[in-house]
């Protein structure tokens, strides 16, 4: 498949105060479903166990997201959404619930640089908080006028998700944001 | 600018963050529906100067929709809650009266 | 003439000069010094124009309230009009220019209207240009155009080559003001472990203190700001931004702030502007006072100037106004500014005091420096006409019978302070009068209220009207003790002793002398900038305008930049005075955002080029963008229009792409479209309710198309539904519909029927979607090879299926929007690019041929499909359309189905949807109406009908049209006359015919599509 699939900006790099990179093929799945009652079915097809309220934990399989009351993101492998999709639509058999592979709808960056740098160049790009914004958390927000994602893989690199038609507006607008001499010294 | 809680997912959202959805607690009326009561649920609105409450959408966010007690003269919010009911909860009501006496309840 | 001392000038640096230019002139300062400073050193006195009357102006102040050293600054595409000159850093290479004249600075035509001035009052142009009407358009209007607006417009050809950004941040507490109370609230905040932003509009900190020679704690007060610089910089939970001007305080604790980045050093890459979009819980406004200027007959003349300003010019900069200073008061703090200059060893011929006696500490010591303090004294007018040569001094009781003329080249005026309450005010924070200061303050009954109902502003300060330096230290302290308990902290208070010496109450002076007749009146200037003076108000409130808001709009007053900073309080006790009214009963006028103006540049930010709205590309946009593709903005998606080849015209390439596709096979890139997954055990329930057709009846594997209706019954969306299994529906939306309808099948779900079990999910961004027409699309798809069956046995018209196509995961709809065998062919979007390719590569022998969303609409409208938005407006029903087959007569409910009852909507005469053919065979215009018989109330030709779609068909040589039409359905073969948008050379209405018709035009049978 590798040769046919190509992600939205086929891993495009800027770099400045903080390095920015697309992160080329990701594999993502929607869930949406009672998530009081499917933590064995999340646990089982991820490793992960099910996230608080806004939080995003990693399993063995996917990292897991919580997205709303009742809807996870499922990262993973590009090749194994489909397996995953069906895997979970396995697990939940006979309870109300959709999985669906939603890789492509979307873009993911990387943001790596120095903690406060980081959050700096995030806080020119968006409303949120960024200096509550913790590893462990994802942030839905808007990134100026698109709607997005973010969160802290570490103290030192942030991945950023929005949708795939809006991905070259958001890549910009965090080069722009991230450009030499634009440095802010806040956080 | 106003901030709203999500109830939802828990964030303060910028009304930037927010897209706003009109009057709260309407009672749908469908075919069979009296012309008046039709025309009510549809146009009439009480516009109050006052306790309102409405419906927001967590739209750049949990994509929930919530809904709020708010004065719509001082913008002071008297709550946010889940979307997911008829009446406004007890503790909304009893926060708003708390604040505002006189409030004579929904028109 | 001013000029620069040999010594003093505690903010510049002495040892380097920095070079600049004014009106082309070279002229050179110091670091340090602003362009204000800078320009007094240099000797220049006049500096720019006054709006109305093109009087010579001359600096007044030394911050943000200065009227009229507004100039332009920089030069081609970094051109910038109105900056002012006192809040200007002055850096190597400036370049300034003055504005509002003609031809030169020093000698300016429009100075004529000084000598007409009497005939230029308040309303002058509301009066004069209304009559005749005619004159308008050649007279008034380009007169107006041509007086209007200070400064001159950059170049709309350049583009402005700087950087702007905004950064958002959340804090406990912004504090607006680096003065000593501002610094004292950070520290205590900062103490308290609150999270502070503490703006500074200037690069100093410390505001006037050490002009004014305070002490805290025994010590200078530069000893003590230093001090706290230094303890604030190293707390983590406190961010120190000095030349940020907080510009406005908004709703629930919104707060923007301007910071000016490299203004004062402007270097490429670097941002000039930032602006901070600030969230906080409290806002401590420190931002001062503002000093008042004293209403006396010639008040605007180069050389007369605020005392604080003359203070602050021979302190920070060491600059002198002239080489003799006449101070002019009715308080005491302005003989610090006599007492500073004669200790500059400057002369002091006297200190006009217009209060009966003056024996505080400061005029003792005055007059220990051997100045004479002339006591119930006025200034009856100013002489010079360039600048100030004499002042004729006056009993203030009097009416103006000139004691003596005093020989000197600066006058030095102070009419008392006023707190500056911007911040307290943009949010809706009340004043109250202070009757001693003769000025408003806060009233901290009446805060502004967040969104907890509670105050969300304190001043500290003199902004809160503590103006003598031993109440400011207390007064913050209490202030941040309020901020901090709202925010859930303490402080432990504590604050400096700050000391200065007493001052004598001031004695509210209005004009000067008090009984100064018209003529003198009509010289005292309240607005230097607008020329608004005593006697515009006097005759504004004579006429009726009793209302301060009124008021000011008549006369201009504290318009423009000034926004009430100078004029605001003299110029209401004017009002006052005239209405014989209280000054609280009048009132003051609206302070609103920003402070002091900011750039369009930050407003902006980064959202300009590139980056000015998100633009939506498909999977596909490379190849179009490489195929030469022209654009149409549909919704922020950019979609193909056609894709002309080079050197051939647009319609040309819209009638290559239809041919093509009617004859053999087209390509479109249909990936805009909406696709919504709708699943659960009540989706087919749900289903029925959206749309108005069955829509549960449909069998898995088949698509249907359907309708959807707001509630109030309107035709909002259309598109085909794929039923995926038992429990999955796979809804098609239009372009611009794929968010909205998403959004209201979750606003009915999670809102109305919360207990359906239901879930929704938006792929449409997942799936790169193309649709494959003409009569050899299955010949080019099966040339893929895979495993899906594409026979019309396996896959009929109306049928979808899953599998491979060649490589590709494939879900094949045999749908069609243009009458031809077609199949829309999603892929997962990041195999849309190799898919398109494979497709091209696969259909080269057949000419396989990209089109456009022009040749989109042709086709459909060959076909009599409906477009939303086109034969749809939001007032249109399915019902108007001829829909009625996919409305569901069956169904108890669904949404717009109680609406589409009314009797508006069940009325015999709503307009209907038909087919138009003009007689001659052109192209109706778009939109064009059928007239009728009769005129309506307007004088306006009655009308029948409406087009709303029209096109070139090159499938059939001529113009089609759809359209609504009064009775139209049963009106076949009738010609109507649709009027076109321009008239005949006489005026009369131009019309063309068409016919009524069927509104397919092109294969009734739908032969085409289903082989």
């Amino acid at each position: 498949m590798s040769e046919i699939a190509v992600s939205a900006l086929s891993g495009a790099e800027a770099s400045g105060l903080v390095t920015l990179r697309e992160m080329g093929l990701q594999g993502m799945v929607t869930l949406r479903a009672d998530l009081s009652k499917a933590a064995s079915a999340v646990k089982t097809v991820t490793g992960a166990d099910m996230p608080d309220r806004r939080a995003i934990r990693a399993g063995k399989a996917a990292s897991v997201a919580w997205m709303s009351p009742d809807e996870l993101l499922i990262l993973c492998d590009h090749a194994s959404a489909d397996g995953i999709a069906a895997e979970l639509t396995e697990a939940l058999k006979g309870q109300h619930h959709l999985a669906v592979n939603v890789s492509d709808a979307r873009a993911m960056f990387s943001l790596s640089g120095e903690a406060g740098v980081l959050k700096d160049v995030l806080a020119k790009i968006t409303p949120a908080d960024m200096a509550a914004l913790a590893p462990g958390e994802m942030r839905r927000t808007r990134l100026q006028q698109a709607a997005g994602a973010i969160w802290l893989e570490s103290e030192i690199e942030a991945r950023v998700v929005c949708f795939r038609s809006v991905a070259r507006y958001v890549f910009d607008l965090i080069a722009i944001s991230a450009r030499d001499g634009g440095a802010v010294g806040y956080h | 600018m106003l901030t709203l809680t999500c109830p939802y997912c828990g964030i303060a959202a910028c009304e930037t963050e927010l897209t706003p959805g009109g009057e709260a607690h309407l009672t749908r009326f469908g075919p069979g529906s009296s012309d008046d009561d039709f025309e009510a649920y549809l146009f009439l609105r009480p516009n109050v100067r006052g306790v309102h409450f409405e419906r927001w959408r967590h739209a750049m966010g949990c994509g929930k929709w919530f809904l709020a007690a708010r004065d719509t003269a001082t913008l002071e919010v008297f709550g946010t809650y889940p979307a997911q009911t008829t009446e406004p909860p007890e503790d909304i009501v009893a926060a708003i009266k708390a604040k505002r006496p006189d409030w004579e309840g929904r028109p | 003439m001013s000029t620069r001392l040999a010594d003093g000038g505690r903010l510049i640096d002495r040892s380097r000069k920095v070079e600049f230019t004014f009106n082309g002139k070279r002229f050179s300062g110091h670091p340090g010094d602003t362009l204000a400073s800078a320009l007094m050193a240099n000797g220049q006195r006049i500096v720019g124009r006054s709006f109305k009357y093109h009087r010579p102006r001359g600096i007044v102040a030394s911050g943000a309230e200065e009227p009229n050293a507004l100039v332009n600054l920089g030069q081609g595409a970094r051109h910038e009009p109105n900056q002012r000159a006192t809040t200007t850093e002055l850096f190597d290479g400036l370049t300034a220019t003055s504005q509002n004249h003609w031809p030169s600075l020093e000698w300016d035509i429009g100075e004529a209207n000084a000598a007409i001035a009497r005939f230029l009052p308040a309303g002058f142009y509301y009066k004069t240009f209304i009559h005749p009407r005619a004159f308008w358009k050649h007279v008034f209007e380009p007169f107006i155009r041509q007086s209007a607006g200070l400064g001159k417009a950059p170049d709309p050809k350049h583009t402005d080559p700087d950087r702007y950004e905004q950064f958002y941040v959340h804090v406990d507490v912004v504090v607006a003001g680096g003065g000593i109370a501002g610094l004292q609230a950070a520290l205590e905040a900062g103490r308290a472990g609150a999270k502070v932003l503490l703006c500074e509009q200037t690069a100093h900190w410390g505001g006037r203190a050490p002009v004014d020679g305070v002490e805290i704690d025994g010590r200078p007060a530069e000893d003590w700001i230093a001090d706290a610089v230094v303890e604030l910089e190293a707390m983590e939970n406190v961010h120190l931004r000095p030349r940020t001007m907080v510009a406005g305080v908004y709703d629930h604790g919104y707060v923007l702030a301007y910071e000016r980045v490299s203004d004062h050093a402007p270097q490429d890459g670097v941002p000039r502007h930032r602006l901070w979009r600030i969230r906080t819980g409290q806002v401590i406004s420190a931002i001062g006072a503002i000093e008042r200027p004293l209403s006396f007959a010639g008040n605007d003349k180069p050389g007369v100037m605020l005392a604080s300003a003359v203070r602050d010019y021979l302190v920070e900069y060491g600059v002198s106004p002239g080489d003799r200073t006449v101070v002019v008061t009715n308080n005491d703090d302005a003989y610090r500014t006599a007492i500073a200059i004669r200790r500059a060893g400057l002369d002091v011929p006297c200190i006009v005091d217009a209060r009966p006696e003056a024996n505080g500490p400061l005029p003792q010591e005055a007059r220990a420096l051997g100045i004479p303090v002339k006591t119930g004294t006025a200034i009856a007018g100013v002489k010079g006409i360039r600048g100030v040569v004499a002042v004729q001094l006056c009993k203030q009781a009097g009416e103006g019978a000139v004691t003596e003329d005093v020989i000197c080249e600066a006058v030095a005026m102070s009419g008392g302070w006023s707190p500056a309450v911007h911040l307290w005010s943009h949010c809706g924070g009340k004043l109250t009068w202070d009757e001693a200061g003769a000025f408003f303050r806060p009233d901290p009954e009446r805060p502004p209220t967040n969104q907890s109902g509670e105050g969300f502003v304190v001043c500290a300060g003199a902004s809160d009207g503590a103006l003598h330096a031993g109440e400011v230290m207390e007064n913050a302290s209490t202030a941040v003790g309020k901020a901090l308990a709202a925010v859930g902290k303490e402080t432990k208070g504590n604050p400096p002793a700050a000391t200065a010496p007493d001052e004598a109450p001031l004695a509210p002076v209005w004009v000067m002398p008090q009984g100064a007749g018209i003529k003198k009146r009509a010289k005292m200037w309240l607005d230097f900038q607008n020329d608004v003076k005593v006697s515009d108000v006097q005759l504004a409130a004579r006429e009726g305008y009793e209302s301060v808001e009124h008021t000011k709009r008549y006369t201009t007053l504290g318009m423009a930049t000034d926004q009430g900073k100078l004029s605001n309080i003299n110029g209401l006790a004017i009002l006052a005075d005239t209405l014989n009214a209280p000054i609280p009963q009048v009132g003051t006028t609206t302070f609103r955002p920003p402070f002091t103006p900011i750039s369009m540049g930050a407003i902006a930010g980064e959202a300009r080029g590139e980056v000015f709205q998100p633009l939506r590309r498909t999977a596909l946009h490379a190849r179009h963008e490489e195929a030469g593709a022209e654009w149409e903005p549909v919704g922020q998606w950019r979609r193909p229009y056609c894709f002309p080849k080079p050197g051939e015209a647009r319609r040309d390439a819209v009638n290559r792409e239809i041919t093509a596709t009617r004859s053999s096979v087209g390509l479109l890139d249909a990936s805009t479209l909406g696709k919504i997954l709708v699943k659960g055990p009540d989706a087919g329930r749900f289903m029925d309710m959206l749309y108005t057709n069955m829509m549960s009846t449909l069998k898995p594997g088949r698509c249907r198309y359907g309708l959807m209706c707001s509630e109030n019954g309107f035709l909002m969306d259309d598109g085909v539904v794929a039923r995926l299994d038992e429990d999955t529906f796979l809804c098609h939306t239009t372009t611009g519909g794929a968010d909205r309808i998403h959004a209201h099948m979750e606003d009915w779900l999670q809102c109305e029927w919360w207990d359906w079990k239901v879930y929704t999910a938006n792929v449409t961004e997942q799936w790169a979607q193309i649709a494959v027409v003409g009569p050899k699309a299955r010949d080019v798809l099966a040339s893929l090879g895979g495993d899906i069956d594409l026979s019309q046995e396996a896959l009929p018209f109306m049928a979808w299926a899953e599998g491979k196509l060649g490589r590709f995961d494939a879900r094949v709809f045999r749908i069609s929007f243009s009458g031809e065998l077609s199949f829309e062919v999603a892929v997962p979007a990041s195999q849309g690019l190799a898919f398109w390719d494979a497709l091209m590569a696969a259909g080269q022998g057949h000419g396989i041929t990209p089109y456009g969303t022009e040749a989109l609409h042709v086709m459909r409208a060959e076909k009599g499909f409906i477009m939303i938005g086109d034969e749809t407006d939001g007032t249109v029903i399915p019902q108007d359309l001829g829909l009625h087959w996919a409305i569901s007569k069956k169904k108890d409910d669904y949404l717009g189905k109680r609406a589409q009852e009314r009797s508006h909507m069940t009325d015999p005469e709503r307009w209907q949807l038909v087919g138009l053919e003009t007689l001659d065979g052109s192209v109706l215009p778009d939109g064009a109406y059928a007239v009728a018989e009769g005129e309506n109330a307007n004088g306006q030709r009655n009308t029948q009908g409406r087009v709303t779609s029209t096109y070139f068909s090159p499938t059939l040589g001529k113009g089609i049209a759809m359209g609504l039409v009064l009775h139209g359905p049963e009106r076949m073969g009738e010609v109507l006359e649709f009027a076109r948008t321009a008239r005949d050379p006489e005026g009369n209405l131009r019309t063309v015919e068409a016919r009524i018709v069927s509104p397919v035009f092109f294969d009734p049978e739908g032969e085409k599509q289903n082989v």
